[in-house]
């Protein structure tokens, strides 16, 4: 399920009556500044995918993004290549020509190669995703998708310089997240939150300086794969922002307009 | 083919043939089994006739010599049931008895025999049978004795005879009987494979026809007949999803098109494009999203999802979505009470009832919205959600105070796409509850919507999953 970007007047409704106090990012910002760090250090990504217009696109779209891409046109030649290894991430059509996507991926992780890969596929429903994650996938996207949407999870992947999975203090300015005490404060300021709102508040900061949408903190926060229909994540998003931002300067939980949300040092 | 070759390629004319030869050996070894003891007895019988002769000539020949022996034999072979005798010397010639014009080398050597003779005293008429002994006794002298077999003969006939017969009948019969109900048989089947031909050629509405004696063809036509009635139904169902969704993909299609053409003509500045693009993403995301809906309720019709079923509390599921929903109800200006009494064990798509959930609550609070026409006036508006076991089922009942639903419309608004006149201005596809409905459904429950003076009570019933409840744990 696809999540879609102000397509009801409720959510356009609600976002204006809100938007007032909520710090606003355009997407462009965020890309241009995302630019910069990756050309320092660029991602390189295997996109295997067998229909060419889309295998260009994506080529394109991640080049502008600053990354360095392979595409590779069926399962053979993606195997070959990702056995040769040096990806940061696998991005993987799961039907394709000469070996499916699933059993190329299921390969690699027979051979010990974690790589991170990502899924794409037609098939959306429930037991298509279990099946995809269950090869050894890390995450599933059904097609059609938004490429921001793509593009915020293949960085959520990598897992580039975010804070390590050992990590149990999670920084961003002054804001600091105990993960072992559950604590969490901001300028030495003790900040009292809802178990939910303390996983929402975890996952944003172990992706800090990265896009998170509503789909992937509906995912991995809630473990809900439906659409919710409305702008549910918008308001636990809000209230979690009263929280860590209200009264403290500079803002640090951003929306990001048409993509989602981000947590960032502005400073920076 | 021909009718005949048809005839002796069904399985019932396999069958009835395999059990006709069976039956037929088995037949045929019983009877030989009778009539070879029968014979061996009647020849034993011989047999130690022949031995007490034998034994008591032999005595005699000790005590008187061939004198004795000839006198014995002579008068012997006068009586009417005296077997056969014959004494003769070292050369064959013979010298007394009844069966004196025996082929000479009979007697050439000693033991058991089974000889063809003529009666001495008729030399006309069929040869008869005889079962003879030879010996050789001191001074060169054969005797033969024998004991006439012909009842055993006549024995045999009389078994084997008829045996034969019997048997070539039983075949002849089966086989005609076997052609017989095969042939009805067959034309059973013919008939329904024309009709099934028929159905296969699109005419769904045929039927096979039923006799209504309840004999196995009954039984599989009408079960035959049942699926086809399941196949019409899901047939009819699948039109009417295509009509659908051709017409509500259409509708949004048609607008996406006429945006994008109208931008290609009048779009002069950057900021124009920028606007029509995003209306075109906007429009597109809307399509994916309904036909994403359309897909799932398809799945969960067609029973699908069902490979993926799996225990889960529902009890959970509820009290998650409650609680993602809540700070979206409080931001409506509403109270959502939620009372869920768990554990709720059943068998089923987590993720459906998940979606299923977010729909109803969802909608309610969309028309418990305080600018929602038809709504209660006032400040207590309130959705309740509550989720209790009812002793084996599940009742799960989401109730608001939004302008509820006529009871006319109520049937209609479960269908796909339908959207009452009152609420065409709210955002939404029309799918929402359909979703459940359907869901519900691969789940063996029911749905029903009641009123709530005023707005809306929807019920569902499930079936809990109990089965396992200790062993789980």
């Amino acid at each position: 399920m696809t999540y879609m970007e102000t397509n009801s007047n409720l959510t356009a409704a609600s976002d204006s009556a809100r938007g007032r106090d909520d710090p606003f990012i355009e997407l462009a910002d965020i890309r241009r500044a995302a630019r910069k760090s990756a050309e320092e250090s660029p991602m390189r990504l295997l996109i295997v995918e067998d229909d060419r217009d889309a295998a260009d696109y994506l080529r394109k779209a991640f080049r502008e993004a600053g990354h360095v891409v392979d595409v590779a046109s069926d399962g053979e030649e993606g195997l070959v290549l990702a056995r040769e290894g040096g990806y940061d991430v696998l991005i993987v059509d799961r039907m394709l020509p000469r070996r499916d996507g699933l059993s190329v991926i299921a390969d690699l992780r027979g051979r010990g190669d974690k790589t991170p890969a990502l899924i794409l596929s037609a098939l959306g429903q429930v037991d298509d995703r279990v099946t995809g994650l269950r090869a050894g996938g890390d995450d599933y996207l059904p097609k059609p998708y938004a490429f921001t949407e793509l593009l915020a999870r293949v960085e959520a992947l990598a897992r580039r310089g975010g804070p390590q999975a050992a990590d149990t203090v999670y920084r961003v300015a002054d804001l600091e997240l105990d993960r072992l005490a559950h604590s969490c404060t901001r300028g030495g300021q003790e900040i009292v939150l809802q178990p939910r709102e303390f996983r929402l508040l975890e996952y944003l900061m172990r992706h800090a300086g990265q896009v998170v949408t509503r789909t992937m903190l509906l995912e991995n926060v809630w473990d809900y794969h439906f659409d919710p229909q409305t702008n549910v994540i918008d308001v636990h998003v809000s209230r979690l922002r009263a929280k860590i931002d209200k009264g403290f300067d500079p803002p640090l939980l951003h929306t990001v307009r048409g993509a989602g949300y981000i947590i960032r040092d502005g400073a920076r | 083919m021909t009718a005949l070759g048809k005839l002796l390629r069904t399985t019932a004319f396999k069958l009835l043939a395999a059990y006709l030869f069976i039956f037929a050996l088995f037949a045929g070894s019983v009877i030989a089994y009778l009539g070879w003891h029968t014979q061996r007895l009647v020849t034993r019988q011989a047999v130690e006739a022949i031995e007490n002769d034998t034994r008591f000539m032999q005595a005699q020949f000790e005590r008187g010599g061939i004198t004795r022996l000839v006198q014995l034999v002579n008068r012997r072979a006068r009586a009417p049931d005296a077997g056969l005798l014959l004494i003769a010397s070292f050369n064959g010639d013979p010298l007394a008895g009844n069966m004196l014009n025996l082929p000479l080398n009979i007697l050439d050597r000693q033991g058991w025999r089974e000889i063809d003779y003529l009666r001495s005293e008729e030399s006309s008429g069929p040869p008869s049978r005889a079962l003879v002994q030879v010996i050789f006794l001191p001074g060169e002298y054969r005797l033969l004795i024998g004991r006439d077999i012909v009842e055993r003969e006549e024995l045999r006939q009389i078994i084997i005879g008829p045996a034969v017969w019997g048997l070539a009948l039983l075949v002849v019969l089966g086989m005609a009987g076997g052609l017989f109900i095969t042939r009805r048989v067959l034309k059973r089947i013919d008939q329904m494979t024309a009709i099934s031909d028929g159905i296969m050629a699109g005419d769904l509405s045929g039927r096979l026809a039923v006799s209504g004696t309840g004999d196995e063809f009954d039984r599989l036509a009408l079960s035959l007949n049942a699926m086809l009635d399941r196949i019409e139904a899901l047939m009819a169902g699948l039109k009417q999803v295509s009509d659908n969704i051709a017409h509500d993909l259409k509708t949004p299609l048609t607008r996406l098109r006429n945006r994008a053409e109208d931008a290609l003509r009048t779009a002069q500045s950057e900021p124009e494009w920028r606007l029509a693009t995003e209306r075109t993403i906007e429009e597109s995301d809307g399509l994916i999203r309904t036909f994403d809906a359309l897909l799932m309720i398809a799945r969960a019709e067609a029973g699908q999802a069902s490979a993926t079923m799996l225990r889960f509390d529902l009890a959970e599921t509820v009290a998650g979505v409650a609680e993602l929903y809540e700070p979206v109800a409080d931001e409506s200006g509403l109270d959502l009470h939620v009372e869920v009494a768990g554990p709720l064990p059943m068998r089923g798509v987590r993720e459906l009832f998940g979606q299923a959930l977010a729909n109803l609550l969802d909608n309610a609070i969309k028309y418990s919205a305080p600018d929602m026409p038809g709504g209660t006036p006032g400040p207590r508006r309130d959705v309740t959600l509550t989720a209790r076991r009812d002793g084996e089922r599940l009742r799960l009942v989401v109730a608001d105070r939004g302008p509820g639903i006529p009871e006319a419309d109520r049937p209609r608004v479960l269908e796909r796409f339908v959207r009452l006149e009152a609420s065409r201005t709210r955002p939404g596809f029309g799918l929402g509850l359909s979703l459940v409905a359907a869901v519900v459904r691969l789940h063996g429950g029911t749905l029903s919507l009641e009123g709530n003076d005023p707005g809306l009570r929807i019920v569902i019933d499930l079936p809990l999953d109990l089965n396992d409840e200790a062993a789980t744990d």
